[in-house]
């Protein structure tokens, strides 16, 4: 009796929250996404009182992934999957180097550690505002060299339209496909060693099957466009990534010291007692013990390099397309172009993407037995 | 005693009588005013200029400034669209006069025509009618202009010419043929900066190679952008590009006229807006420190812009934006705005001896001109198109191929409804 009654005061409290998420969440989530599959905008009409809104499926997705005037939409893919991956691995491998250093007992660590923290608290504007001064081509950091008498650097941070690593957009699909092949016969060998042949063979299979459709198959041949279109990393995004690890690398480090300090001295003293060096103390003890904050820090580092729009906003305007990301081509068709449903369906896929980052990390953590 | 009896009965009838007739002149005009604006910062006192004149002449209704600032507006037209999307419009709202209020607000039967306004008011006939045409359509009249900017101007600081020995060119032609000369001499021919400023210089471009007649028929899709003469544009275009600074995606319009100013640069092309820049902010004089003329090949052109308010259907206070509008329109009002603004005055009867040399001969341009509309600056194609051709100019400035941006501005130009 009791109990039931706690239940019902329970349900009670978080009804308000749970009603709140369902309307203002999972309600506009499913909002963007019927737009997405709708054609508002295409008309004259796209912002009168009842617009005429017809449905088209999957048209809008389509002609972005396919379309010929929304090249930039692509490039916009290709600079945030290179943004992310830059950002988070140096973000990554800075914080950590920071924490190490840190961890070292040094006197005035609180300092430091202050210091490192202290971008994180400014807002993403104020950082994209200052470093777009900073990385002005006249002046800033390129002017950097002349203090020690060196001759002026002239890379053009965030002008440059230098593109490097360059691909043909046509062979996406097979790309994908050779990449899932790898990324599923690692799995398969990594199980075949622990000696777990069943899940072995359940990567294998899929493997093997996405290995006949690439080679020989129609996925190899499957070209997303009738022309090449050469889409590639592009140096002026150089500068955005910068401005972000200077912003978020203190972060990683506070996530990074906070795991070295959970980490018992016994288990190093242990080591040493067993003869590590330190260097070795690192790579077998405090390393593996850390895994679980990387994964913490991809997934938060990951979701907000994905989202990324007020960095590039405030730094290089919203027409760079050098250093453009889907957020803000976004924003600029849905408020400027009145592409609603356009807007709606890049809205989508970034959403996607997110999922994909984050809904396996929420799984783990939720699967039952995983909590302690 | 009684003499002050007196005094005290005489006065509160002077006040009763005082305050009746107030009221009775305020009695249709008193409560609220909403103007939904991205001016503020250097914009800011011309606006506010306007509305206290707008107070004193109105004292009973309470203006709402409201403005929402950043990227030259894009910010203000989201929250805009938002705002009239939800179905809660502001009284009136500032919006590029031409195809950016026709193509996006007027199409969605979202504005009232002011035809009656226009007529009570004679601002057909103070109004040169190529500016009233680009403001309307067949079904009327949309909004009242308050200023009106020159985009064709090529600025450049004389005495910097006089010293490099270099005229000023009245075709691209003769700027073809003077840039490699200073660009040996380490100074660069055009600045230029982020994406818009190079749209901004290829449709001066464009409207040297056309001429207004066919630049009009262009936006009528009376012409195709892969026509010869479209391809002529983009080549003479990419000519020009190669005379300007390497790092033009990271500086703002401010800082390409700074590189003129500073000498590293011979020219510039924008709006005269960089007259009040440079006349306000960097403390030059009109004339004599730095110099203007047409955008090369845009002599008796006038390439125009435009600010206006118009009255959106819906707008909760209707009588107090007819006032408003009313305002904008007459004589005094934009005489006070515009000096200000740093542009000139739309009318032909404006008080020149309010301006500055600029503006003077501005206004005399404005007066004798053939007058055509800005694609940059939203008089000529609708918003999606303006949106759109960002994308063909991103194509342009990576890939310098004429033909295929030929290519996707028709493609663009079909999709966005300007050819049918």
């Amino acid at each position: 009796m009791n109990s039931r009654s706690d239940r019902l005061a329970a349900i009670l409290v978080i009804l308000p929250s749970l009603l709140l998420l369902a309307v203002f969440v999972y309600g506009f989530i499913g909002q963007t996404l019927w737009v997405s599959l709708t054609d508002w905008g295409q008309g004259a009409g796209a912002l009168a009182l009842n617009p005429q809104i017809h449905w088209v499926g999957l048209e809008n997705y389509k002609s972005l992934f396919t379309g010929f005037l929304d090249v930039r939409f692509r490039q916009d893919m290709v600079n945030m999957v290179f943004f992310t991956v830059l950002f988070v691995g140096a973000s990554l491998l800075l914080g950590l180097l920071l924490a190490i250093l840190i961890d070292q007992h040094l006197p005035g660590e609180g300092v430091f550690r202050t210091i490192f923290l202290y971008p994180m608290s400014l807002s993403l504007v104020v950082t994209g505002t200052i470093w777009r001064w900073m990385l002005q081509p006249q002046g800033g950091i390129n002017a950097l060299p002349t203090l020690f008498g060196l001759p002026a650097s002239n890379f053009l941070w965030m002008s440059s339209r230098t593109q490097i690593l360059q691909f043909n957009w046509q062979a996406l699909p097979a790309y994908l496909c050779w990449a899932g092949v790898a990324v599923l016969a690692v799995a398969a060998c990594v199980y075949l060693v622990k000696g777990r042949h069943k899940t072995a063979a359940f990567f294998a299979a899929p493997a093997l099957l996405l290995l006949a459709l690439v080679a020989w198959g129609p996925a190899g041949r499957a070209a997303l466009l009738p022309y090449p279109e050469t889409h590639g990393f592009n140096l002026a995004l150089l500068g955005i990534v910068l401005a972000a690890v200077w912003q978020m690398s203190g972060y990683t480090m506070a996530l990074y010291l906070a795991g070295l300090r959970t980490i018992p001295d016994e288990l190093r003293e242990a080591a040493r007692v067993d003869g590590a060096s330190p260097l070795q103390v690192y790579r077998y003890v405090e390393l593996p013990l850390l895994a679980p904050i990387t994964w913490s820090a991809v997934i938060i580092l990951g979701h907000i390099a994905l989202k990324i729009f007020d960095l590039v906003f405030a730094m290089a305007g919203p027409d760079n397309a050098s250093t453009s990301v889907p957020a803000i081509s976004m924003y600029l068709t849905t408020f400027r172009g009145n592409q609603f449903a356009t807007g709606a369906a890049i809205a989508v896929v970034l959403l996607l993407m997110v999922a994909a980052l984050i809904i396996p990390y929420l799984a783990s953590l939720l699967r039952p037995g995983r909590a302690q | 005693m009684r003499t002050k009896l007196w005094v005290v009965l005489v006065m509160s009838v002077v006040m009763l009588l005082v305050s009746a007739t107030a009221l009775a002149a305020s009695q249709p005009l008193s409560g609220k005013l909403e103007i939904f604006s991205w001016w503020a910062g250097d914009e800011g006192p011309a606006l506010e200029a306007l509305i206290k004149h707008f107070e004193k002449m109105y004292p009973n209704v309470q203006v709402i400034n409201a403005t929402v600032t950043g990227g030259s507006g894009v910010n203000a037209r989201a929250v805009l669209k938002t705002r009239m999307l939800g179905g809660d419009p502001p009284d009136t709202f500032q919006v590029h006069a031409g195809q950016e209020l026709i193509g996006t607000w007027v199409v969605a039967k979202r504005m009232e025509n002011l035809n009656s306004l226009y007529k009570e008011e004679g601002w057909t006939k103070v109004f040169p009618a190529g500016l009233v045409k680009l403001l309307s359509t067949s079904q009327g009249i949309w909004s009242v202009p308050v200023n009106i900017h020159r985009s064709n101007v090529l600025w450049y600081i004389p005495e910097n010419l006089k010293q490099w020995g270099v005229k000023v060119p009245a075709t691209w032609q003769e700027f073809l043929e003077i840039a490699p000369k200073l660009k040996a001499k380490g100074i660069v021919p055009l600045s230029m900066g982020e994406t818009w400023t190079a749209e901004h210089l290829w449709e001066n471009v464009a409207i040297s190679v056309l001429g207004p007649a066919k630049w009009q028929q262009l936006w009528q899709g009376k012409i195709s952008f892969r026509s010869p003469e479209m391809l002529e544009v983009w080549k003479l275009f990419g000519e020009i590009l190669k005379y300007t600074n390497q790092d033009a995606p990271s500086l703002s319009w401010q800082q390409a006229t700074d590189m003129v100013v500073k000498g590293k640069a011979a020219f510039n092309v924008m709006g005269d807006w960089a007259a009040g820049y440079m006349n306000t902010t960097l403390h030059l004089r009109p004339g004599t420190d730095f110099g203007w003329a047409p955008a090369p090949g845009t002599k008796g052109i006038f390439v125009m812009l435009s600010d206006s308010f118009g009255l959106p259907v819906g707008a909760p206070h209707r009588a107090t934006t007819l006032a408003w509008l009313r305002m904008l329109g007459s004589r005094e009002a934009q005489d006070i705005f515009n000096p200000l603004k740093g542009s000139i005055s739309p009318r032909l009867d404006s008080d020149l001896s309010k301006y500055n040399v600029y503006g003077q001969s501005a206004a005399k341009d404005w007066r004798s001109s053939t007058i055509v509309g800005s694609l940059v600056h939203g008089v000529v194609a609708n918003e999606r198109f303006m949106n759109d051709f960002a994308t063909v100019m991103e194509i342009f400035l990576n890939s310098r191929n004429p033909q295929a941006a030929a290519n996707a501005s028709q493609a663009v130009a079909t999709q966005d409804g300007i050819i049918h």
